[in-house]
C-alpha cells in the first residue's frame, strides 16, 4: 500500500524586500522585479509529504506549481529534497488570476495528475496572505479539507482515514478525515529538511522547456544537451491551459471575480509631531508631560 | 433578498467578539444600502442565542441547531452557507478572519464563484467604473486591505459576482450595541434540508482551547517592540516598562518571526488590532501591515535610532535614540515622577 501525494507549492516574491516597481499600473504584482523564493509554508507542506513517503514505502511525492518559466526552480528545489517529480503549470492565460481562478487552474491540473490520495499545500503564500487556495481547490475537487495542520499524525490506508493535529484560535485540535483529502500546513509545523547533496547532483541540470529556450534565445548552446534524452527525469514537464483542458473563461483575469479598483501608496501623517533625542533631559521632559496630561498614570 | 449577511462564529454557545464587531459594521453597511442585516448562527444547543445578537441591530437571525455543528468542521457549515445563499441571494457576506472564517470563506466562495477578500482593514460602499467594459457599478463593497509586504493598500471590488465576501480580523471594527430591545425575526431551519448526512465526514476527536494569556486588545497602554529590540532578552526591557505603566506588551511581525516575542502578541494586519490611548513603538520600523493594526492609537511614541523609520511619520513623539538607551530612562523617570 502506498500513497500518491501532490504538493502544491508557489514561487513567491520575497515580500521582505519589496521595491517601488513591485506593482504594475493595473495593481497586479510585477514579479519580474522581485527576488523569488519558495513560499515558506509550502516548504512545511513538502516536509509533511516527505515524511509520509518515508513511513509509507512506495509512496510518491509530486510537486505542482503555477507560474512563469522560472518557477521550474520550485520543482528543482523539491527534487533536491526528495520529491519524485513535478509539473509546472504555465500559460499566459493564467496571468492575473485571483485565488478563485488560481484554484480552478490547479484543480484541473490535479485531475490530470489523477489517482491522488493527499493534496498538501502551505496554509498561505506570503505575497497574498489569503489562505484561500487550499480550501478552494478542495471544494473544486469535491474533497474534504483540513487547514492549519501542524502534523499529520497517521494515515490509515486500509481505513482510508487520516489523523491530523491542527491549529485553532487559542488552541489545538485533533481531527480525523477521509482520503482523498486536501491539507494546508501551518508555519508552526516542522521545518523542511535541507537539500540532499546527492539529489542536488542528480537534479541540478533539471530544467523546464522555457528555461532551456531562454538559454537558446541568448545564442548559447544548451550545455549537456544530450543528457536530457538520456535522463528523462531532467526534463521538468510544463503544462499549458490546453494541456489540462482548462476553460479559458475561468482562468487568469477572466476567471477572477475580484478586481483591483485602486492601489494607493499611502503616507500617514501625525498632527503635530515632536522630535527629541534620547538624552536624559528629553526623556524626563516627555515623561513629565505624559504624566501631566494623564496619558500615563 | 440582497441583504447583508454576517456569519456568526460560536465557541460553545458564545458568539465571538469578531462576529459582534461585524454585526456593528454590517448594520452600518445595511443602513447605507437601504437593506436588512441578517445573521447566521450554526452550532449545537443554541437556545437563546438571539439575545446575544439582536441588540446589534439584526433584522433576521437564521439558526441552524444540530448535533455535529459544534465543534466546527468545514463541510457542514459550508453547506449551510452555500444552500442558504442560493435561496437568499445576499449582496454582502462578512465573516471573521479567524481560523474558522478563513477555512469556511474560501470554500463557500468557490462553490458560489463569488470573490472573497481576506483580512480587510476597512469596508466601504462606493461606485466602480470598469473602463475597459464601459460599465459603471453602483454601491459596491470596497474591500480595503494592505497588500504585498508594505507600502500599498489595495481596494478590491467584486463587480459581477454575489455575494461580495470579505473576512475581517478581530478588533478591526468597533463593537457597538445599537438597541438592547431591537426586535429581529428568528428563523429556525431544518438542518437536514441544508446539510446532507455525507458532509459530516471530518471528526474532531480532541480539542483544547485556552483562555488568552493577556489582554492586549483591551489595553489602554501598549508597549510594542520590533526587530530593533535585537533579542528575546531585549524584550524583557519592554516587559519591565509595561509593568510600571500597567501596559501590555505587543510585537511586530518581524519580532515574532525572529522569535523575540510570542505569536499571540503580534500587532498588525495578520495579528491583533489595538486602539490604546498610548502606543510606544520601540525599534519598530513601521511596515504598513503593522501600522494597520495600531494607527488608531490616540498617542504614538516612536523610539528608533533610524530618524527615517516610516513609523515616525505617524508618531506624535519621535525619540531619535537606541532602545537600550531610552527605555531604561523612561522607566527611571516614570518611577521618580509618578509617586
Amino acid at each position: 500500500m502506498s500513497l500518491k501525494i501532490v504538493v502544491l507549492a508557489k514561487q513567491v516574491p520575497d515580500t521582505r524586500n519589496v521595491g517601488k516597481d513591485a506593482m504594475t499600473a493595473e495593481g497586479t504584482v510585477n514579479r519580474a522585479a522581485l527576488p523569488a523564493i519558495f513560499n515558506p509554508e509550502d516548504l512545511n507542506a513538502l516536509e509533511q509529504a516527505l515524511r509520509l513517503k518515508e513511513s509509507h514505502p512506495g509512496s510518491t511525492v509530486t510537486l505542482l506549481t503555477m507560474g512563469p518559466g522560472r518557477a521550474a526552480e520550485i520543482i528543482r528545489e523539491g527534487l533536491y529534497r526528495g520529491a519524485d517529480g513535478g509539473y509546472l503549470l504555465t500559460d499566459r492565460s493564467f496571468a492575473g488570476a485571483d485565488t478563485l481562478a488560481t484554484s480552478y487552474a490547479l484543480a484541473t491540473a490535479i485531475r490530470k495528475i489523477g489517482g491522488y490520495d493527499l493534496i498538501i499545500g502551505g496554509r498561505q503564500a506570503i505575497d497574498g496572505d489569503t489562505a484561500q487556495v487550499g480550501p478552494q481547490v478542495a471544494e473544486k475537487l469535491g474533497l474534504s479539507q483540513v487547514t492549519y495542520a501542524e502534523e499529520i499524525l497517521d494515515v490509515d490506508e486500509a481505513g482510508k482515514k487520516v489523523t491530523i493535529k491542527r491549529h485553532i484560535d487559542g488552541g489545538v485540535e485533533t481531527v480525523t478525515a477521509p482520503l482523498p483529502l486536501v491539507i494546508t500546513v501551518n508555519g508552526s509545523a516542522a521545518p523542511c529538511r535541507p537539500r540532499n547533496a546527492r539529489l542536488v547532483q542528480k537534479y541540478k541540470r533539471a530544467m523546464g522547456a522555457q528555461e532551456k529556450a531562454l538559454i537558446a534565445r541568448n545564442g548559447a548552446e544548451l550545455p549537456y544537451a544530450a543528457l536530457y534524452e538520456e535522463r528523462p527525469y531532467l526534463n521538468i514537464t510544463e503544462w499549458s491551459a490546453a494541456d489540462v483542458d482548462a476553460d479559458l473563461a475561468q482562468c487568469g483575469l477572466n476567471g477572477s471575480p475580484t478586481k483591483v479598483k485602486a492601489v494607493q501608496n499611502i503616507s500617514f501623517q501625525a498632527k503635530e509631531s515632536k522630535t527629541m533625542t534620547g538624552s536624559d533631559a528629553d526623556v524626563e521632559g516627555l515623561i513629565v508631560e505624559l504624566l501631566a496630561n494623564h496619558t500615563i498614570g | 433578498m440582497n441583504n447583508v449577511f454576517v456569519y456568526l462564529e460560536i465557541e460553545g454557545t458564545t458568539v465571538a467578539d469578531v462576529s459582534l464587531e461585524l454585526l456593528t459594521k454590517g448594520r452600518k453597511l445595511a443602513n447605507q444600502l437601504g437593506c436588512q442585516l441578517e445573521a447566521i448562527a450554526a452550532g449545537c444547543g443554541l437556545a437563546g442565542i438571539e439575545k446575544q445578537v439582536m441588540p446589534f441591530g439584526v433584522d433576521k437571525l437564521h439558526i441552524f441547531d444540530a448535533e455535529g455543528l459544534f465543534p466546527y468542521t468545514s463541510q457542514p457549515h459550508a453547506s449551510i452557507l452555500i444552500n442558504l445563499f442560493k435561496e437568499e441571494k445576499p449582496q454582502i457576506c462578512l465573516m471573521g478572519a479567524t481560523v474558522i472564517g478563513r477555512d469556511l470563506g474560501p470554500r463557500v466562495s468557490s462553490a458560489l464563484t463569488s470573490g472573497l477578500t481576506a483580512d480587510c482593514t476597512a469596508l466601504e460602499i462606493g461606485d466602480y467604473e470598469d473602463k475597459k467594459a464601459g460599465k459603471t457599478y453602483k454601491d459596491l463593497l470596497y474591500q480595503i486591505r494592505p497588500a504585498f509586504g508594505g507600502n500599498i493598500v489595495a481596494t478590491i471590488v467584486n463587480p459581477e459576482h454575489r455575494p461580495q465576501m470579505a473576512t475581517v480580523r478581530e478588533g478591526v471594527m468597533k463593537m457597538e450595541v445599537l438597541d438592547e430591545n431591537y426586535k429581529g425575526k428568528v428563523i429556525r431551519h431544518d438542518v437536514a434540508r441544508y446539510v446532507p448526512e455525507t458532509e459530516y465526514v471530518v471528526k474532531v476527536i480532541d480539542r483544547h482551547v485556552e483562555k488568552a494569556k493577556h489582554n492586549l486588545k483591551g489595553a489602554s497602554i501598549v508597549v510594542a517592540g520590533g526587530y530593533g529590540m535585537g533579542s528575546r532578552e531585549g524584550f524583557d526591557m519592554l516587559f519591565d516598562l509595561a509593568k510600571e505603566l500597567h501596559a501590555e506588551v505587543g510585537a511586530s511581525r518581524a519580532a515574532v518571526d525572529a522569535g523575540f516575542a510570542d505569536h499571540d502578541r503580534q500587532i498588525g494586519q495578520t495579528g491583533v488590532t489595538v486602539r490604546p490611548k498610548l502606543y510606544i513603538a520601540c525599534g519598530i520600523s513601521g511596515q504598513i501591515q503593522h501600522i494597520a493594526g495600531m494607527q488608531e492609537s490616540s498617542i504614538i511614541i516612536s523610539v528608533n535610532n533610524d530618524p527615517n523609520a516610516p513609523i515616525n511619520t505617524i508618531a506624535v513623539y519621535v525619540i531619535n535614540g537606541t532602545v537600550e538607551e531610552v527605555i531604561p530612562k523612561m522607566i527611571k523617570y516614570y518611577k521618580s515622577h509618578s509617586k
